[in-house]
C-alpha cells in the first residue's frame, strides 16, 4: 500500500510539473520578450505588469471554434496535437531534480537512451499533423520538421554519448552523482552543440524554418485553431522545460552547487534551467531566421564534427585519468 | 517442455505474461494492419505502433536497454525517415488503389515461412530458459554492455565494418548517378553541400568555382536530382 501511494504521489507530483511549469515558461516569454522588443500590448491585461495576459490567452483559446478541414484526414489530425505533447510528459518522469532516489519520478536504468528516445517520438506529432491537414504548407512545414529531426538528432546523441562516457552510466541520477565540477569546462563543447541541437529539434527559433510563420505560415500547425492549437503550443513549451532540465542535468551538475547541495539541491537544478529557459527566450528575440539549407548545413559541417571531437576528447581524458 | 511446465505452468500465468500476451496481440494486429491498408501514410503510423509494442514487449522481458534502443532508432528515426520519403513523393489522403502488390499471395507464403522459421529456431533455443526476475536484471545496460564487449566483440565489429560499407556505397551511387548525367564535376560542393532548392547557393557556387562552369555543373546536378527522385517516385 505504501509502495502504491508512493508511486502515485511521484506521478502526481511529476503531472502537476508537467501543467504548471510549461504555463510559468509560456508566461515569462511573453514578458521577456515585450521589455526586450519594447512591447506594452502584453503589459496590458489585468493591471501589474499584465499578469493576466496568459489567463486571456487560455480563455481566447478555449473558446475559439475547433475547426477540422474537409479534406483533412480526421482521425490523425486530431491525434497529432496529443502525440506532440504526451512524450514530453513521460521525459520528465525520468529528470533528477535533486540527490538521491527520492527526487526523481522514476529511475530509469538507462536514462539516457530513454529521455532522447522518447523525445524524438513528439516529433512524429509535427510529422502526422503537417500530412493530416492537407495543406501545402504544411506538407512542407512536416517535410522540413523530418529532415531537422534527422539532421540534429546525430549530435544530440552524440554529446550525450559523451557525458555518459565520463559518468560510465547512463542513469540520470547516476551522471549527476558522479559529476565533478572541472566537468563543466571538460564538457563545454559538448554542452553547447547538445542544446543548440537542442532548441532545433524544438523548433525554437533561429531553427523554426519548419514553423516559419511569415512564409509557410506556422507550417505544419496552419490548420489548427482553439485548443489543439494550444496544446502544440504548449508542446513547444514543456519542450523548453525538459531541454533546459536535461541540458541542467547531463551538462551543468544538476543539484550540485557552490556551496553544498545540503537540502537545496532542487533549487539548484531549477535555477540553472531557468537560466537555460531564458536563454531560450533571448535567443528567439536576438537571432534571425536560418534558412533551411543553412540549418543543414550548421548541424552536418559543425555541429557532428564537434560532437565527436568531443566524445575523442572525453575518451582520451577518461583514458590519462584512470 | 516437462521441465518448463513443472517449474513455472503454464496454466497459471503471471501477470506479466498476460501483459506480454495482450501487448503481443496488438503489435500482431498493427504489424497485419501496416501491410493491408491501402492507405500509404497510415501504413508508416501503424508501422510506429508496431515497433512500440515490440519496444513494450522487449521492456517486459527485462531486456530495457534493447527496449529504449529500439523506440530510438526505430520509432525516432526509421519511420521518420520514411515518412519523409513518403510526403517528399507521394502521400495523398485517403486511398490509394494503385498501393498495390500482384506478388501479395507470395508474398503471405515468404511471410509466413520465415515467420514459422524464426518461432521454430527460437523456442527450440530457449524453451526451458527462463527470466529470473528476482536476481539481477539480465537486461540492463550495464549486462548488456559487458556480453556485448566481451563475448561478442567480434561480431559487434563486423557489423560496423558491414554498416561502414553501405555508407560509402550509398555515397559512390548518388556520385555516380550525377557523374553520368553531367558535364565533369567541377565542383565537389553540390554533392555535399546545400539544398538544391535554394537559389541563393547556386550564387555561391559562381562565387567560388569561376563564372561559367560553376552555374552549368549546379544546374546539371540539379536537374540530375529531379530525375532521380522521379525515377524514385516511379519505382515507389
Amino acid at each position: 500500500m505504501n509502495d502504491a501511494l508512493d508511486v502515485a504521489l511521484r506521478l502526481l507530483i511529476v503531472f502537476v510539473v508537467f501543467l504548471t511549469f510549461p504555463l510559468l515558461i509560456g508566461q515569462t516569454e511573453h514578458k521577456v520578450m515585450a521589455h526586450m522588443q519594447g512591447r506594452l500590448g502584453p503589459m496590458y491585461a489585468g493591471g501589474f505588469h499584465g499578469w493576466a495576459q496568459l489567463v486571456a490567452d487560455g480563455v481566447k483559446f478555449a473558446q475559439k471554434e475547433d475547426v477540422v478541414p474537409a479534406g483533412a484526414d480526421r482521425r490523425i489530425f486530431q491525434l497529432a496535437p496529443a502525440v506532440a505533447l504526451l512524450p514530453y510528459l513521460l521525459v520528465l518522469l525520468a529528470i533528477p531534480i535533486g540527490p538521491g532516489e527520492g527526487a526523481v519520478g522514476e529511475v530509469v536504468d538507462a536514462g539516457v537512451f530513454f529521455v532522447l528516445a522518447v523525445m524524438g517520438v513528439g516529433v512524429l506529432g509535427s510529422l502526422m499533423a503537417g500530412w493530416a491537414s492537407a495543406n501545402k504548407f504544411s506538407l512542407l512545414g512536416g517535410l522540413r520538421t523530418a529532415a531537422q529531426l534527422l539532421a540534429y538528432e546525430l549530435p544530440m546523441l552524440l554529446t550525450a554519448a559523451s557525458v555518459a562516457m565520463a559518468a560510465g552510466t547512463v542513469s540520470l541520477p547516476g551522471i549527476l552523482d558522479a559529476f565533478e565540477w572541472w566537468w563543466l569546462p571538460w564538457q563545454i563543447v559538448g554542452a553547447i552543440v547538445f542544446f543548440v541541437a537542442g532548441l532545433a529539434e524544438l523548433q525554437r527559433p533561429p531553427f523554426d524554418m519548419p514553423v516559419a510563420d511569415s512564409e509557410i505560415i506556422f507550417g505544419a500547425y496552419t490548420e489548427y485553431t482553439g485548443l489543439r492549437f494550444a496544446l502544440f503550443l504548449l508542446a513547444e513549451y514543456a519542450g523548453i522545460v525538459v531541454l533546459c532540465g536535461l541540458t541542467t542535468v547531463l551538462f551543468l551538475g544538476g543539484w550540485h552547487g557552490p556551496w553544498g547541495a545540503d537540502g537545496l539541491g532542487w533549487v539548484w537544478t531549477l535555477l540553472k534551467a531557468a537560466v537555460l529557459a531564458f536563454v531560450v527566450i533571448w535567443l528567439r528575440v536576438t537571432y534571425p531566421r536560418l534558412r533551411e539549407d543553412q540549418l543543414q548545413k550548421l548541424s552536418w559541417t559543425l555541429l557532428v564534427p564537434l560532437s565527436l571531437a568531443q566524445i575523442a576528447l572525453t575518451g582520451i581524458v577518461k583514458v590519462v585519468i584512470q | 517442455m516437462t521441465l518448463a511446465q513443472a517449474a513455472h505452468g503454464f496454466l497459471s500465468p503471471t501477470g506479466v505474461e498476460i501483459a506480454f500476451l495482450l501487448v503481443g496481440l496488438v503489435t500482431f494486429g498493427a504489424a497485419i494492419i501496416t501491410v493491408t491498408t491501402k492507405q500509404l501514410v497510415h501504413a508508416a503510423l501503424w508501422l510506429v505502433v508496431a515497433l512500440g509494442g515490440l519496444a513494450v514487449e522487449y521492456l517486459l522481458l527485462t531486456a530495457e536497454f534493447i527496449a529504449w534502443v529500439q523506440v530510438l532508432i526505430y520509432v525516432g528515426s526509421v519511420v521518420v525517415l520514411l515518412l519523409f520519403g513518403l510526403m517528399l513523393t507521394r502521400a495523398p489522403i485517403g486511398r490509394s488503389p494503385d498501393a498495390d502488390s500482384g506478388n501479395r499471395w507470395a508474398a503471405l507464403v515468404v511471410a509466413l515461412a520465415a515467420a514459422a522459421a524464426l518461432v521454430w529456431v527460437v523456442v527450440d533455443a530457449f524453451r526451458t530458459t527462463w527470466i529470473d526476475l528476482d536476481g539481477p536484471a539480465a537486461g540492463s545496460t550495464e549486462a548488456t554492455g559487458a556480453s556485448l564487449f566481451q563475448n561478442w566483440v567480434l561480431p559487434f565489429e563486423a557489423l560496423s565494418v558491414l554498416l561502414l560499407a553501405a555508407l560509402v556505397g550509398a555515397i559512390v551511387l548518388s556520385r555516380k548517378a550525377k557523374a553520368e548525367s553531367s558535364s565533369p564535376p567541377v565542383n565537389s560542393r553540390a554533392s555535399t553541400g546545400s539544398s538544391p532548392s535554394v537559389p541563393d547557393s547556386r550564387n555561391h557556387t559562381i562565387g567560388r568555382n569561376g563564372p561559367v562552369a560553376g552555374t552549368e555543373s549546379a544546374k546539371g546536378t540539379k536537374s540530375a536530382r529531379e530525375t532521380d527522385s522521379t525515377e524514385q517516385e516511379g519505382a515507389r
